[in-house]
C-alpha cells in the first residue's frame, strides 16, 4: 500500500450530503474483475448525460477544479453499498483524500486499505472549506497525517482524529494481511480450540 | 461484568488484542459472491497465499445472474466473465459454490440462513453491506470491502476496531398491516441514514420478539441503511426452532452443546449500551419512501413533505431528491402512480414475504399500466412457493414469476427500470439510479408493493379487500 504522509492539492467541492457509493460508482461498472480503470466511471450518472456526453455543469468538469486531488463533501459520505470500487474509482480519478463531517463505516474502512484518506472535520470546518473551494480560485489545502492537521494558506487550521494504529499503517503503507499473520500462533491456537464444524465437511452439496 | 449480546460474541472471537492495535477477530463464516471477490482472489494469487479455511468459506452467484429461466445464455459478456471468474476461483481454492444450476442457489443472505449455515453466536462476513441480515440469528454479521475479503480468505480473521453498542427497544405490538419492513423504514425515518454509524444495533422489545425469523431478517437487513455496522437480535426459541434440522445445522451432541451456548447469549439485564432508542410499535403504519435515501419516508396516508422550513443541508438534499423523483411537496402518497413493481431482494424475498404478497394479489389483477415481477430469493424459496401454489396466484394476477437472484434491487442483471419509470419496490435502497438510470424507486413492504401493482398507485394496505 502506498504510504500517506503529507499531501497538498487542489480542492473540489461536492456540496451534497449522503453521497452514496451507488453515485460514486454506479453498478453497471462493478463487473470488472480488476482493481484498476474505475476512475473513468467516477460519479458517472452526474458527470455524463444518458447519451454519454459530458455534463459540463458538474463540478468536477469545471476547468478550475481540473486536477483536484482533494474532495470536500457533505456529511455521511460513502453510505450504502460496501463496494470498495468506490474508493478505487476516487483514487484512480486522482483523488488522495475526501474531507467530510462524517463517513459511512465501510467506506472509511475501505479507504484505509488503499492509502486513501477519509478526513473527518466538524460541520463548521467542512462548511468553511466548501465555501473557500467554491470562492477562491485554485484553492488548495494541505493534509498532514503525521500532525493530523488540515491547513490552508488563508489561515485555516484544523485537527482531525484518527485511530492511532490505522494512522500508523497509513503513514507506513503497511500491509494489513501481513500484520495479522504476525499472530499466526494465536490464530492456530484459536483454531485448535474451534475447529470448523463437522457439518461443513459434508461434501454432498459441493460443486467444486 | 454485565455484557451485551454483541460483547459476548466479540469476546468469544477475540484471537488477539495487541496493545495499541486493532483487535484480531476470528470469522466463523465467510460468504462470497461474484461481484466483490475477483480482486481478492487475484490478491491471494499475487502474494502466493492460500484460502486458510475453505470449509468456512461458501460462495454463490446472485448479483449478476439473469432471472430468466435457467439455461438461457448470459448475453452480458462482462457479467459472464465475472461469474466464470468466481467458478474458477472456487475450483482453484477448493471453495463450496452454489452455482447457477444448483438447487440451492440464491441470494447469499437468503441461502445462508435457509441452509443453516447462519447460526447464533457466529461471526459472519461477506463483501456485501446487507450481511447485517444474518444478525437476525444473534450472530455478529457485517459487510466488508474487497480488501477485507482478501484478508479473511488469507487469515480467517479481521483486524477490527470495536464498534459502539446501540439498543433499539420496540415496545408494544405492530398493528395489523404493519410489518418488519415498516418497522425498519420507521426507524430509519426517525434516526436517519447515519443515525447508527459506528454502532452495532441490538433490536429488542416485545414487538421484535414477536417477529418471525423472516421478519427479523428484514429488520436486521435494513440496519446498514441506518448506517449501522451490524444489526442483531438475541436468539430465542423462535431462532432455535428455525435453525433446527437445516442442512448445515449441528446435530446430536453438537446440537445440544450449541443450543446451550446460544441460550447464554442474550444481553445481561444490566448490560450497558452506548445509546438507547425507544420506539412505540403502536404508532407505526405502512410507510412509503418519497426520496432518494431510505430515511426519506412518509406514512402511506401522508403527503410528500413540505421541505421549506428544514435545516439548510437537509432541505437542499430533499429538494434534489424531489427533483429526481419528479414529486411536488404536498402530493398525497396514495396519489402517486407506479409503472413497475418489484417484489424480491435480500430484504423481502423469503417465503413469508411471498405469502403476504400473494394474499394481497389473490383474486385481483395487476393494473394494465403496471409491469410487476416477483423474484424469489432462492431456488428453495421458489420451490416452496410453487408447492403452495403461490406462483399460480401471482401469474393469474398478472405478475411475472422469475428465477432467483438479486435482480432489480440493484439492476446488475437485465432487470432494470427505464429512465423516468416509477417503481414500488420491496428492496432496500432508493438511491438515484439504483434500479436503473433515471429510475424512481419507492421502498415498501411486500403487501404494499402487491397492492400498488393492483391499484396502479400506492394504497393503504390496512383498507385492502382480501379475498
Amino acid at each position: 500500500m502506498k504510504p500517506f504522509t503529507v499531501h497538498r492539492g487542489r480542492v473540489a467541492p461536492l456540496d451534497r450530503v449522503n453521497v452514496d457509493t451507488d453515485q460514486i460508482i454506479p453498478k453497471q461498472f462493478l463487473k470488472r474483475i480488476e482493481k484498476t480503470g474505475f476512475g473513468q466511471f467516477l460519479f458517472y450518472d452526474w458527470r455524463f448525460g444518458a447519451d454519454g456526453k459530458k455534463n459540463p455543469d458538474f463540478v468536477l468538469h469545471e476547468p478550475r477544479y481540473e486536477g483536484a486531488t482533494i474532495l470536500v463533501a457533505g456529511k455521511n459520505f460513502g453510505c450504502g453499498s460496501s463496494r470498495e470500487h468506490a474508493v478505487w474509482a476516487l483514487a484512480d480519478f486522482g483523488f488522495r483524500a475526501v474531507i467530510s463531517s462524517s463517513f459511512a463505516d465501510i467506506f472509511a474502512n475501505n479507504s484505509t486499505k488503499n492509502g486513501f484518506l477519509a478526513v473527518r472535520l466538524s460541520d463548521d470546518e467542512v462548511a468553511t472549506l466548501m465555501k473557500r473551494a467554491q470562492e477562491i480560485d485554485q484553492y488548495q489545502v494541505r493534509i498532514d497525517l503525521e500532525k493530523q492537521e488540515v491547513s490552508d494558506e488563508q489561515g485555516f487550521r484544523a485537527q482531525f482524529a484518527m485511530d492511532e494504529f490505522v494512522r500508523h499503517c497509513l503513514l507506513n503503507g503497511l500491509d494489513d494481511i501481513g500484520l495479522t499473520l504476525q499472530h499466526e500462533k494465536d490464530i492456530a491456537a484459536y483454531e485448535a480450540q474451534h475447529p470448523a464444524p463437522a457439518a461443513l465437511s459434508v461434501r454432498s452439496n459441493a460443486r467444486s | 461484568m454485565a455484557r451485551t449480546l454483541f460483547e459476548k460474541i466479540w469476546d468469544a472471537h477475540l484471537v488477539a488484542q495487541p496493545a495499541g492495535r486493532s483487535s484480531i477477530l476470528y470469522i466463523d463464516l465467510h460468504l462470497v459472491h461474484e461481484v466483490t471477490s475477483p480482486q481478492a482472489f487475484d490478491g491471494l494469487r499475487a502474494a502466493g497465499r492460500r484460502v486458510r479455511q475453505p470449509l468456512r468459506t461458501v460462495a454463490t452467484v446472485d448479483h449478476n445472474i439473469p432471472t430468466e429461466p435457467r439455461g438461457t445464455p448470459i448475453t452480458d459478456l462482462i457479467a459472464a466473465k465475472q461469474i466464470a471468474a468466481l467458478q474458477a476461483n472456487c475450483k482453484e481454492f477448493g471453495i463450496r459454490l452454489f452455482d447457477m444450476d444448483s438447487a440451492e442457489q440464491g441470494i447469499v443472505h437468503v441461502i445462508g440462513p435457509e441452509l443453516g449455515l447462519t447460526q447464533p453466536g457466529m461471526t459472519i462476513v461477506c463483501g456485501d453491506s446487507h450481511t447485517s441480515t444474518h444478525g437476525a440469528f444473534g450472530s455478529l454479521a457485517f459487510g466488508i470491502g474487497t480488501s477485507e475479503v482478501e484478508h479473511v480468505l488469507a487469515t480467517q480473521c479481521l483486524a477490527q476496531q470495536k464498534p459502539k453498542a446501540m439498543q433499539i427497544d420496540v415496545r408494544g405490538q405492530l398493528p395489523d398491516g404493519v410489518g418488519a419492513k415498516d418497522l425498519a423504514l420507521g426507524i430509519i425515518g426517525q434516526i436517519g441514514t447515519d443515525g447508527a454509524t459506528g454502532h452495532v444495533i441490538e433490536y429488542a422489545g416485545p414487538a421484535v420478539r414477536a417477529l418471525s425469523m423472516e421478519g427479523r431478517m428484514t429488520l436486521c437487513n435494513m440496519s446498514i441503511e441506518a448506517g449501522a455496522r451490524a444489526g442483531m437480535i438475541a436468539p430465542d426459541e423462535t431462532t432455535i426452532a428455525y435453525v433446527s434440522g437445516r442442512s448445515f445445522a449441528p446435530t446430536g451432541a453438537e446440537w445440544e452443546k450449541a443450543v446451550a451456548w446460544w441460550r447464554s447469549l442474550p444481553s445481561d439485564s444490566d448490560a450497558k449500551f452506548d445509546k438507547v432508542i425507544q420506539i412505540d410499535a403502536a404508532q407505526l403504519c405502512p410507510f412509503v419512501t418519497w426520496g432518494t435515501n431510505p430515511g426519506m419516508v412518509a406514512p402511506v396516508t401522508g403527503r410528500v413533505p413540505e421541505v421549506k422550513g428544514w435545516e439548510e443541508s437537509d432541505r437542499r438534499a430533499a429538494e434534489l431528491a424531489l427533483q429526481y423523483m419528479a414529486l411536488e411537496p404536498g402530493k398525497r402518497i396514495e396519489d402517486i402512480a407506479v409503472d413497475r413493481v418489484f417484489i424480491g431482494s435480500c430484504t423481502n424475498s423469503r417465503l413469508e414475504d411471498l405469502r403476504a404478497a400473494a394474499r394481497v394479489a389473490k383474486g385481483h389483477h395487476v393494473s394494465s399500466k403496471v409491469r410487476a415481477m416477483v423474484v424469489p430469493g432462492s431456488q428453495a424459496v421458489k420451490r416452496a412457493a410453487e408447492q403452495e401454489g403461490l406462483h399460480r396466484i401471482f401469474q393469474d394476477a398478472g405478475f411475472e414469476w422469475r428465477e432467483s437472484g438479486c435482480s432489480m434491487c440493484l439492476g446488475m442483471n437485465p432487470d432494470i427500470l427505464q429512465p423516468g419509470e416509477r417503481c414500488a419496490s420491496t428492496s432496500n435502497r432508493n438511491f438515484e439510479g439504483r434500479q436503473g438510470r433515471g429510475g424512481r424507486t419507492h421502498l415498501v413492504s411486500p403487501m404494499m408493493a402487491a397492492a400498488a401493482a393492483i391499484a396502479g398507485h400506492f394504497t393503504d394496505i390496512r383498507n385492502w379487500k382480501f379475498e
